[in-house]
């Protein structure tokens, strides 16, 4: 593979709610083509994080550029516009409200003068439900969100980040409250979105499943970047999983375990 | 990818299980609310009708009920985009007040009739605006800032008027005024042109809000605004939205009041519309809880609510049974619209 180049850069991103400070300063860069772990403890500020991302929420300091251009003013549609989708760890569903409806909540397909064209949004629900394979049991683009499961939900988010076809698509904690079977669809489709070429970031707590998937780890502690690395400078999920366990006992990751970069910039 | 073709043959039986429901149904779970509302009104006639056949069966005395009915629909359909937002909106009173006023000014000062009424509701969706933007940037609770506001500007209207009513009795007659009031006899029923405009206002509502976008995210806010603010709709500008398309609706509204009254503004005009329009919405059955509604439903309630007491006289009630009856078929139909389905979570 050539050198991965930035696609999304966060810089000394700080947002604090009232006096909590949920990031202090965290830069994280997203490269394009490959699959980002997001790692942390419960409340470390992952979701914070990539709400920022998403545009929802204004940081207090830091900057947020786009493919080397800063994107001002950063809002949820400007996240959308320059190609990044997220799947939020509430879902973000409208539960009174049809499949299709939430599938194009935001990004309606409609005419010149803003009516909705209806069946051409059935038509590409139905074929984002297929291709996600979230279609077994209930398939009907008309039902109504808030009488699906959990799983069916997140098929609903899911098939909603495809639409687009974005350069980055993050899932914050895609795989909780899933099946085992479901689980494996959500990896198959990270799988798929990576190898069309596009970007995924990855939550999960599952570390040994973020190890299967993830090319590279980020993981942050009560607001701050703790460490980041390749997956080829650890040994292994284990490596990674004492690297955690060593930040949370004493709060401090001894990363010199780390095997260098090999191909820093080919 | 066998996966997909898996998936695939579990979908189109699911479909099938799903297409097994006769059309009926179908139409029932789409437009229930709606459905209820009409048969609400159908009920609440047919109670009235019973107890006086031959009368209920004249076509002629309809011919009050539709010269008063236009403006409780106008301003009730349009109330349902300020609900289904998730906001209320007890202001519209004093903006059809303030609009039939300056609508009479403008008419006195020789503005013709039509065009006046267009100035009044581009004037009605100003004042609409600036009440969406003190709810929306003031961050106040739209309950109590259009309660404020509503006593405020029909303070301002009095003072201006100084209590007295407008009369422009010169323009009764006018191209304009015959525009709005001119009947058209069917069958000897008298039907207004202003009810013909509350027809067309109707059909433009309902596909407002069910095929345009601005009425989709109005619904998608009303649902859940965190996930609409998350998916990228600009929550505030479809709450200052649903404000602006109320007034402009109450402007419409006050033009209407004065021509059925011949011309002549009071400074009570449009007060009396409060209650009866929020009960219309709700007797209509649009939910309080925001984020669905239904516009014929509200069409159904707004005629629902207008007959009752002229209805309750015609069949044979003394008028102190009215208020009785408007609760009776408030409290009957809420219960009514339970069963076409309780909040979604
Ligand atoms: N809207 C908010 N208002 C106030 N505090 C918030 C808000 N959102 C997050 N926080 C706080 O910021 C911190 C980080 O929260 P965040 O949701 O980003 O954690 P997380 O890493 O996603 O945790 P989890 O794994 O449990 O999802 C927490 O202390 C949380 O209480
Ligand atoms: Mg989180």
């Amino acid at each position: 593979m050539t050198a991965k180049q930035p696609i999304v850069e966060m810089r000394n991103i700080v947002k604090r709610f009232g006096s909590v400070e949920a990031l202090s300063g965290v830069s994280m860069t997203v490269r394009k083509g490959e699959v980002l772990g997001l790692l942390g403890d419960n409340g470390a500020g992952k979701s914070t994080l990539v709400k920022t991302l998403a545009g929802v929420h204004d940081p207090d300091q830091g900057d947020i550029i786009v493919r080397g251009q800063k994107v001002s003013p950063w809002t949820p549609m400007a996240a959308r516009d320059a190609g990044i989708e997220t799947v939020f760890q509430d879902r973000a569903l409208a539960p009174q409200h049809s499949i299709v409806t939430n599938i194009f909540m935001g990004r309606e397909i409609t005419n010149g003068l803003g009516l909705l064209k209806v069946q051409e949004q059935i038509d590409e629900a139905n074929r984002l439900m297929r291709e996600i394979g979230f279609t077994s049991k209930v398939f009907n683009p008309e039902s109504t969100v808030g009488h699906l499961s959990g799983g069916e939900r997140q098929g609903v988010a899911i098939a909603r980040a495809l639409y687009n076809k974005a350069d980055v698509i993050v899932l914050d904690e895609p795989t909780t409250a899933l099946s085992l079977t479901e689980t494996q669809k959500v990896f198959r489709f990270v799988e798929a979105v990576k190898d069309s070429g596009r970007t995924v970031v990855f939550i999960g707590h599952n570390i040994y499943h973020v190890w299967d998937i993830a090319d590279r780890f980020f993981v942050i502690d009560r607001g701050r970047t703790a460490f980041e690395g390749e997956k080829a400078q650890f040994t292994g999920a284990d490596h990674l999983i004492q690297l955690m366990h060593q930040l949370a006992e004493t709060g401090k990751a001894d990363t010199t375990s780390l095997r260098p970069v090999v191909d820093a910039v080919a | 990818m066998a996966e997909t073709t898996t998936a695939e043959t579990t979908a189109t039986s699911a479909i099938d299980k799903r297409g097994d429901q006769s059309a009926w149904i179908l139409f029932y779970r789409r437009n229930g609310r709606a459905l209820n509302a009409f048969i609400t009104f159908l009920l609440v006639w047919g109670f009235f009708a019973f107890n006086n056949p031959t009368l209920f069966l004249i076509p002629g005395y309809y011919n009050a009920f539709l010269f008063s009915v236009p403006a409780t629909i106008i301003i009730t359909t349009a109330l349902v985009f300020v609900i289904v937002s998730g906001e209320i909106d007890l202001a519209f009173p004093s903006v059809m007040g303030a609009g039939g006023g300056l609508f009479m000014y403008m008419v006195l000062y020789g503005v013709p009739v039509l065009v006046a009424a267009a100035i009044t509701m581009a004037l009605g969706a100003a004042i609409g605006f600036g009440i969406g933007a003190v709810v929306v940037w003031g961050k106040i609770s739209s309950l109590v800032a259009t309660l404020g506001l509503n006593f405020f500007i029909v303070g301002l209207v009095n003072l201006l008027a100084q209590g007295r009513n407008i009369e422009a009795r010169d323009a009764v007659g006018s191209f304009g005024y015959r525009f709005f009031t001119s009947r058209w006899d069917v069958f000897g029923l008298q039907v207004p042109n202003h009810f013909i405009i509350a027809i067309v206002w109707t059909i433009f509502c309902y596909v407002l809000f069910t095929y345009h976008k601005f009425g989709v995210r109005v619904q998608l806010t009303g649902d859940n605004p965190e996930s609409a603010r998350q998916m990228g709709i600009n929550i505030d500008r479809v709450r200052i939205g649903v404000f602006v398309f109320s007034g402009l609706a109450a402007g419409l509204c006050g033009v209407i009041l004065v021509q059925t009254a011949n011309m002549v503004w009071f400074p009570t005009s449009g007060k009396a519309y409060l209650l009866i329009a929020l009960a219309a919405v709700f007797v209509g059955g649009t939910p309080v809880w925001g984020g669905v509604g239904t516009i014929w439903g509200a069409f159904f309630g707004a005629l629902t609510i207008t007959l009752i007491p002229s209805g309750a006289v015609g069949a044979g009630f003394a008028g102190f049974w009215t208020d009785f009856m408007f609760g009776l078929v408030i409290i009957l139909s809420m219960i009514a619209h339970r069963f076409s389905g309780a909040r979604v979570r």
